[in-house]
């Protein structure tokens, strides 16, 4: 153990730097290789206006992942949600009680999520399996598979509050284009930031996510705090639902389907740990910037879309494998002896 | 945090005290007749062979299973058997620290010391300034942390397995534990760690608070322990003092039991 005592590096002290270096050479790699896009404002309030659900799901999975957990039913309330959202909304016209709505349904999934994994004690993989399949069904049977049309939705209150701009919204000058969901969306995950590493509910997740046998010594009651942990992911993932009706709107039953690989890749991209116990908000931000990012840059820079999922995958893969090798050196010195090389100065011994 | 708040500091001769208890887990007698007293500021090594009880016997102490029969006093008062739990344990100033189910590795050391206990506001958000002043105090003054590199923001996984067992019993201290159990604290240890250990049960000791010390290792036990009780298959066999029996006298003792079996 040599060099444990010497004081933290710079990496270490700044959370999430490792992510945000990475995140600013692939920006000038793509303000390189596409200038006509990367060097316009327009990319980046296209980027405050769709971004949103994906960082809301990233900042909930960053809690999930982080009590060593793992939730994949949030695509169904990405579903779901916005079907009850949607249907309160135009067939009802309930405005803001349509919203109430759509949340306490997403608050519902988290619940029963909660409530398989914590009380019954399903592996969460498994259970939230299951509740995928079964919401997402519901979704489909409830709307007949149809999508809903939510047109006139701008001239409600609940559009300009949620997703509208804060310009005249016939200006076409970027600075009138800046959505307000981005501000919400900033609001909530400093909100979540805090609650993270300030607040006992934040402090119980990194102990469970440690390890649960820990935690049940030191007091934490893993059961309410894993129930309180899936309600919370459901509620965020009812509003981004809700956040991105209402930005297209138009309701699909299949709109959730494509943030399942991003929003777990960004959590883990962004660098809290794939077995829990180590979270870093600031980085789940930057990895949804940086998957954001791969798809509008890959697309500008001629490739086609067929790539865009191949390359996430791929980044995917590589910032587990990193994070794996740089965090544990048990890992690492088994992988090096596989290869039947010598760690040179280090020892594994922990 | 105690409901009778007078009676954690009144007069009392005995932390804890058994009478006859006996555990059944189905036909086998894992506890049996057991009768032991210990003191208010006095070191217990409780020893014997695997399966001897020893572990059996500090669960039904801290609440994690209930006994058979028999009764158990805390602070000469008796305790209700059947309400006791590990919450009931802890907030009798009982605390057990396990080998290696006490600490988060990969959480500071000043989360560590307060998880479960937090200093907050109202609505739940932590004092890390205030926690992070008392934990320093800790480090330095309970546990004497000196010159070591240790801070209040190393993560636990930096730490030597000695230095964890000492922050498990700092943590113990602070909290006012009034007996603290230390369930085979020096087990895969390295000499000079064992050595770390030893000392920090001395300072158990020198705060006037009770310790049970649960140990396979003779002569770490022998060296820093009041008393010595031997359990052999569920049974208190022996009650000595360490200077009334050296350790190779003990060791021939404990194997005579093997032989005898």
């Amino acid at each position: 153990m040599p060099n444990r005592r010497a004081p933290p590096s710079l990496f270490s002290r700044i959370e999430g730097l490792p992510i945000i270096v990475v995140f600013v050479l692939l920006l000038g790699l793509f303000m390189y290789t596409a200038p006509n896009v990367f060097l316009h404002p327009q990319i980046y309030t296209t980027l405050a206006s769709t971004a949103p659900p994906l960082i809301l799901l990233a900042a909930g999975l960053t809690f999930v992942i982080g009590a060593g957990e793992i939730d994949l039913s949030f695509p169904a309330v990405i579903a779901f949600s916005g079907y009850v959202f949607a249907v309160l909304f135009k067939d009802y016209q309930l405005g803001w009680i349509a919203v109430a709505g759509g949340l306490a349904s997403g608050l519902l999934v988290g619940v029963v999520n909660g409530l398989l994994i914590a009380r019954i004690g399903i592996p969460s993989f498994i259970a939230t399996l299951g509740t995928q399949f079964f919401w997402s069904g519901m979704a489909t049977l409830f709307s007949g598979g149809k999508s809903y049309a939510l047109r006139g939705a701008d001239e409600s209150s609940v559009w300009q509050w949620i997703v509208g701009t804060f310009g005249d919204p016939n200006s076409i000058a970027w600075q009138d284009q800046i959505s307000i969901q981005a501000i919400w969306t900033g609001l909530i995950v400093l909100g979540l930031w805090f609650v993270l590493n300030r607040h006992v509910f934040g402090e119980h997740i990194l102990f469970i996510g440690d390890s649960k046998d820990v935690a049940r010594v030191v007091g934490v009651n893993v059961e309410r705090e894993t129930i309180t942990l899936y309600t919370l992911m459901g509620g965020l993932a009812a509003v981004a639902a809700m956040m991105l009706t209402l930005e297209n709107k138009n309701y699909f039953g299949n709109q959730g389907g494509g943030y399942l690989l991003t929003a777990i890749a960004a959590v883990l991209i962004g660098g809290t740990s794939i077995f829990g116990g180590k979270t870093t908000l600031i980085g789940t931000v930057f990895g949804c910037f940086i998957i954001w990012m791969l798809e509008a840059g890959l697309v500008a820079s001629g490739l086609t879309g067929a790539w865009v999922r191949t390359v996430q995958g791929l980044i995917f893969l590589i910032a587990i494998v990193f994070y794996l090798l740089v965090e544990e050196p048990a890992r690492r010195a088994s992988l090096f002896r596989r290869f039947g090389a010598k760690e040179s100065g280090r020892t594994a011994k922990v | 945090m105690n409901a009778e708040p007078d009676q954690t500091h009144a007069a009392f001769r005995h932390i804890v005290r058994m009478e006859g208890v006996q555990k059944y887990f189905g036909a086998v007698h894992a506890l049996r007749n057991i009768d032991l007293a210990i003191g208010r500021n006095e070191i217990v090594g409780l020893i014997g062979d695997n399966g001897a009880g020893k572990s059996t016997l500090i669960k039904v102490l801290t609440g994690v299973i209930q006994p058979s029969s028999g009764r158990i006093y805390v602070r000469d008062q008796e305790i209700n058997l059947a309400s006791h739990s590990v919450g009931h344990a802890h907030a009798l100033s009982i605390e057990t620290v396990y080998q290696d189910k006490s600490l988060g590795e990969k959480q500071p050391l000043w989360r560590n010391f307060f998880v479960g206990r937090q200093i907050t506001n109202r609505f739940g958000f932590i004092n890390i300034r205030e926690e992070k002043r008392i934990a320093q105090d800790i480090l330095l003054n309970t546990i004497g942390f000196r010159g070591v590199g240790i801070g209040v923001d190393s993560n636990v996984k930096q730490l030597s397995g000695g230095e964890r067992q000492g922050i498990a019993i700092g943590r113990a201290m602070h909290f006012n534990s009034d007996l603290i159990i230390l369930d085979e604290p020096t087990v895969a240890l390295a000499v000079k760690e064992v050595r770390k250990v030893l000392d920090f049960v001395r300072r158990i000791k020198a705060s006037g608070r009770a310790c049970i010390y649960i140990e396979h290792n003779l002569a770490h036990v022998h060296e820093v322990a009041d008393r010595l009780l031997v359990l052999d298959r569920g049974e208190i066999v022996a009650d000595v003092a360490p200077k009334d029996m050296t350790v190779p006298e003990l060791t021939e003792f404990l194997i005579n039991l093997q032989h005898n079996r």
